[in-house]
């Protein structure tokens, strides 16, 4: 095994190790990507429920009377459409028009704004904001916050049951994308109705040195529907089967949200926001590529970085690729010329130099049923 | 897990079971268990030749794709055809009826090369 000795950890790294989940570097992250196996993991949440260690993801804090106002301005949502207590999924921008991150932006009930952000981004993301609203004046201050957080994803039908077990707070009274402040088995909690799985759920913050402690109690609060540990595996085949965007792959500094489908967290109309100049330039010259779904024809998974073909020319590449466990089919996102970007449209990814029949369709691959 | 002394194994974490001049090759419990859930195994034809040190097939699970490479050079002369149905035979019994192909071998002295099953466990702790 490579040297994992400067790779960072969270505070529920013993608890990985102690229970024997397989670890790896995830963005200089040293995360469990598996406990009993991913498929097994990945079916818990879509039938029960899984826990998640999220704790390598950042928070932002913005405090101040203009906390709205200056993540309005970096970010590509609408901020001012946000009720106390609500969140959404936003995008940051550099001023060309890629993207920096793709992050959560929580409006709490004082105004200030509490940003989920992705582990292996929360420097640059910092960096970033820093150096575009320097000289703006937002009367608002902006604070990397990470080190007092750590994060559990209770994920899956049965994750409410679960998580309202060790909680006064009325879990079925929070909407989906709304938050709560609470407590959980007795520590200060803050209690998301989000997630990164397609399922229902909850995401909670809580102080690091509380993370083992309630880390073990859910596990046992979940056992009699369950519950399993789950690593980053089940975390990615989970969200690829929601076509949710993975940044460094739907999503990076030379692509636009746009082209990942994601116009509806860009609110053009809302007022000047980081990257908003190049955007619009980019919509009136029409997008040249798009992101899309498609499923193997022939045997044969296209993964992360593949080649794709239509038409008999290369034309684009995989972004995410794998077997989806709960459709039994295997999946893929990939961009291709917008002109292609249809449902329904031949591609060929090519497998170790061989061209394999797919075929775009449209996403998400997995949808819940509504409850 | 315990690693069969009848069968001999590489660093790339195949092994290979040697009667005669055939040799039957599957990758070892440590491979499976690296790569998790199998789900696709791509093998080569009955008669393509293998080159030992290169790739002749591919194991995918969930997370990732492998390469398989050969222990030993030789004409392929079965293939395991329950693997396509069943891939995930190569985590629950990985040296015994998750074998992938067998071969007529070419050279009977590059066996010398491989590892014993001490050597291979020895190997896998350092």
């Amino acid at each position: 095994m490579s040297d994992t000795t400067d790779l960072k950890r969270t505070p529920l790294f013993e608890t990985h190790i102690a229970s024997k989940a397989k670890m790896v570097d995830f963005g200089g992250w040293h995360m469990p990507v598996q406990y009993s196996g991913i498929i097994e993991e990945h079916n818990a949440v879509r039938t029960g429920v899984g826990l998640f260690d999220v704790s390598h993801m950042g928070e932002i804090e913005v405090r101040g009377p203009q906390a709205l106002d200056l993540v309005n301005y970096v970010a590509t949502n609408n901020a001012a459409k946000l009720k106390p207590w609500q969140a959404h999924y936003s995008a940051l921008l550099y001023e060309h028009g890629g993207t920096v991150d793709d992050i959560l932006v929580h409006r709490l009930p004082n105004g200030d704004m509490f940003l989920c952000v992705n582990a292996s981004n929360q420097e640059k993301d910092f960096d970033h904001i820093k150096s575009v609203v320097a000289g703006k004046k937002f009367d608002a201050e902006v604070d990397l916050a990470s080190s007092r957080y750590a994060q559990i994803a209770v994920q899956g039908p049965k994750g409410l049951a679960t998580l309202q077990k060790l909680t006064q707070t009325n879990l079925s009274e929070i909407k989906y994308y709304w938050f709560t402040d609470g407590a959980v088995s007795k520590t200060p909690a803050r209690i998301a109705r989000t997630g990164y799985t397609g399922e229902d759920g909850f995401e909670i913050y809580i102080a690091p040195s509380e993370a083992p402690r309630l880390w073990n109690e859910l596990l046992k609060a979940g056992e009699e529907f369950g519950i399993k540990p789950c690593g980053l595996g089940a975390r990615n085949t989970l969200r690829l089967e929601a076509a949710m965007a993975l940044y460094g792959h739907e999503l990076t500094a030379s692509i636009n949200p746009l082209e990942a489908n994601l116009v509806w967290i860009v609110k053009m109309d809302k007022g000047d926001f980081v990257g908003r100049t190049a955007l619009e330039k980019i919509q009136n010259a029409g997008l040249t590529r798009t992101l899309v779904g498609f499923e193997m024809k022939e045997r044969g998974i296209g993964r992360d970085g593949y080649e794709v073909w239509v038409d008999g020319k290369t034309a684009g590449w995989v972004t995410s690729g794998g077997p989806s466990p709960t459709l039994n089919k295997n999946i893929g996102l990939c961009y291709v010329p917008t002109a292609k970007a249809q449902p329904g449209q031949s591609i060929q990814v090519i497998i170790r130099n061989s061209p394999v029949e797919a075929v775009t369709v449209p996403t998400p691959f997995y949808k819940r049923a509504k409850a | 897990m315990s690693y069969p002394e009848n069968l001999k194994y590489t660093k790339e974490h195949e092994w290979v079971l040697l009667e005669g001049d055939t040799g039957t090759i599957g990758i070892t419990d440590h491979a499976q268990s690296e790569l998790g859930d199998i789900v696709f195994v791509d093998l080569p034809k009955v008669g393509a030749t293998i080159t030992k040190g290169s790739s002749f097939g591919s194991v995918e699970s969930v997370k990732a794709v492998s390469d398989i490479y050969a222990p030993v050079s030789g004409a392929v002369t079965a293939i395991n055809d329950a693997l396509g149905t069943a891939p995930e035979t190569l985590n629950s019994d990985p040296h015994g009826a998750a074998w992938l192909i067998k071969v007529k071998l070419s050279n009977t002295a590059e066996t010398a090369e491989l590892l014993s099953a001490a050597d291979y466990q020895k190997y896998l702790g350092e």
